[in-house]
């Protein structure tokens, strides 16, 4: 079967790679490119833990076609830290300053869906409710923290995004004005 | 020393300190084994037992050579020495398991042979390729039905169970005797308790690269949980002075304890060894669910002479560890175990039998606080069962046996530092229970008498 040529924006930069056919996105980013942020915990779409984002939608990668992604726009943990506010982005800040993660495997997917989750909210003028927060992680396993920090994580960054004082535990939802 | 001045002179405890790895986690920055990449790097799959018991007679590899990318396969008689060191290395020994079956079989999934090629791809189509001459025979899986006469035999040493110093066949505790006080006791309070395995399901999977280097030594980076307990295990295993290996390692996506079992890294430097190039053995999800050692199964049966007034004065445990069809590190378990099976109370009469059984199962091993962690689960329903049929309180029947500074624990061994009336009572206010002033009252220090 012959190669297939895919030209698509990761992280902000036009970038053209040469695939074999049925190559998934996940072996192009961390085989072919060397995104190693972007994890490889089952390769059958069941941990999150290679959750990128395309055209701002959390994605499996490791189920998606690498040729699905010509054209499109492809957001990895990468390209959330550089684009951020200061160093890192505050989602990345609030999640290492709740200690939402400690073996850190499943943070990039993690940080991806909220990341996705957040800019809806956001656009919806609110802060992601509990239910919200269960449903955008419902794809991602955490083995380590039991998912309570996770969910104060991605409530603090909603509240720092907007500018708001985030009063911190149980404080999740709400509107953003 | 008072409470507030140790407080005053602790620098991390009661103050929150960031992860020293945390920020590499959240920008994605932290190098995981897997993310590294080399060129010309080959891919280790195993060639697995269908069955759970077997006569190994032949492996053909005919077929599987065929395979576009295939490179070579390695069998039992590539390993210098195909054992693992598990147990020899924690001073309890001996060792019975294998790298790669030789004429036996003994669990579904007991690697075999490992294919090494040129993708993952093609070392998975080559592995599903190797044909396989196994005369399956009875299996076992039940740990009582293991120790009956007439069970198939799994261990080479004849017997089902492991064999502590050379002569026991389980590991036992006494303190008083439980017959007498069973006499005397008010109520008798007997349970069977059977717990399931646990996979420790860590997002990242077991895997490790080996790259061999110019000066002859092997480069292994790996997610193992004991570096240098891996690092001993492949140099005895494969005949490799120490200095020969630099392992690289400290990050692991999730462990658990699982991944402490030493195992795939002997292998992929044996591969690495053979071929010159770099080899990677990761394993797939659902390897690791299923051929990794999940928390053993535990069988546990209690039973205690309990007086009225709540005091247990006897304590009778009868527990199997299904140890699955090797060690791992179960025979340590049990011993560990046996120490703690009758829990943190001040019982004057015990009796605790605990054996390590093999089944055709997977070898199970360590898993947070395993062995005492299975008594513990069993142990406290107990005291709610007791608590019940002497018409007592939870909390009650805790308080009343609670053991304290200076009593005698079962292994004959005196308390010291005693916590459990301390923690209870930190507990009961965490949860809202008021309890009665003298639970309150209580301390795990004894009364001294000043007479």
């Amino acid at each position: 079967m012959a190669a297939e040529i895919v030209s698509f924006m990761l992280n902000g930069r036009e970038t053209v790679v040469v695939t074999n056919p049925l190559e998934t996105l996940q072996s192009v980013l961390r085989d072919r490119l060397g995104y190693m942020a972007t994890k490889s915990g089952c390769s059958q779409g069941g941990c999150g833990s290679c959750t990128v984002l395309v055209n701002g939608e959390p994605m499996v990668s490791c189920l998606l076609p690498a040729k699905d992604i010509e054209g499109q726009e492809v957001t990895t943990l990468e390209g959330l830290t550089k684009s951020g506010a200061g160093e890192i982005h505050p989602i990345q800040q609030a999640f290492y300053d709740n200690f939402a993660m400690q073996c850190g495997y499943c943070t990039p997917g993690m940080i991806m869906v909220s990341k996705a989750l957040i800019d809806r909210a956001q656009r919806a003028g609110t802060h992601p409710t509990h239910d919200e927060i269960a449903e955008a992680i419902s794809g991602n396993v955490c083995r380590c923290t039991g998912y309570q920090s996770i969910f104060e994580a991605i409530s603090d960054a909603s509240h720092r995004i907007s500018g708001h004082e985030w009063s911190g535990g149980r404080d999740i939802g709400g509107k953003t004005k | 020393m008072t409470a507030e001045n140790k407080q005053a002179e602790l620098n991390v405890v009661g103050h929150s300190v960031p992860r020293r790895d945390g920020l590499g986690h959240v920008k994605g920055a932290t190098v995981y084994y897997e993310d590294r990449q080399f060129n010309d790097m080959l891919y280790l799959k195993m060639v697995r037992s269908p069955v759970a018991h077997g006569r190994l007679k032949g492996i053909d590899f005919s077929e599987a050579e065929k395979v576009r990318g295939f490179v070579t396969a390695l069998t039992h008689k590539d390993v210098p020495n195909n054992i693992y060191t598990i147990l020899r290395l924690i001073g309890v020994g001996p060792d019975d398991e294998p790298v790669l079956a030789e004429d036996r079989v003994r669990w579904k999934g007991e690697a075999i042979a490992a294919i090494l090629a040129e993708t993952v791809e093609a070392a998975q189509r080559a592995a599903s390729l190797v044909k396989l001459d196994i005369e399956e025979v009875e299996a076992v899986f039940d740990v009582e039905e293991a120790l009956k006469p007439g069970a198939p035999i799994i261990a080479d040493t004849g017997v089902n169970y492991f064999i502590y110093e050379n002569e026991m066949d389980h590991r036992q505790v006494r303190l008083g005797d439980v017959e007498k006080a069973f006499q005397e006791a008010d109520y008798i309070v007997e349970s069977r308790f059977q717990s399931s395995p646990i996979e420790h399901a860590p997002t990242e999977t077991t895997g490790c690269i080996v790259v061999p280097e110019a000066d002859g030594r092997y480069t292994v980076y790996t997610n193992t949980q004991a570096l240098f307990f891996s690092l001993d295990n492949a140099g005895i295993t494969l005949d490799l002075p120490f200095e020969k290996m630099h392992f690289v390692g400290g990050t692991s996506g999730g462990g658990f304890g699982g991944k402490v079992d030493v195992i795939v890294e002997p292998i992929a430097i044996l591969a690495a060894m053979k071929t010159g190039r770099p080899v990677k053995f990761k394993y797939s999800r659902p390897e690791e669910m299923t051929i990794s050692s999940p928390r053993g199964a535990w069988r546990l049966y209690y039973k205690d002479g309990v007086m009225k007034d709540g005091r247990i004065i006897a304590r009778k445990v009868t527990t199997y560890a299904d140890s699955g069809a090797y060690n791992r590190h179960t025979p340590y378990a049990v011993t560990k175990h046996a120490a703690n099976a009758a829990g943190p109370y001040n019982i004057p009469n015990v009796a605790i039998d605990a054996y390590c059984v093999y089944t055709n199962k997977a070898p199970s091993s360590a898993m947070r606080g395993f062995a005492v962690t299975m008594s513990t689960w069993a142990i406290e329903q107990q005291m709610d069962k007791i608590a019940e049929v002497v018409g007592l309180d939870p909390w009650a029947i805790r308080f009343i046996n609670a053991y304290k500074d200076g009593d005698m624990k079962p292994h004959h061994k005196v308390v010291e530092d005693a916590t459990l009336i301390e923690v209870m009572q930190a507990a009961a206010e965490m949860a809202g229970v008021d309890l009665p002033q003298e639970y309150k009252e209580m301390s795990s220090m004894q009364e001294v008498s000043h007479g």
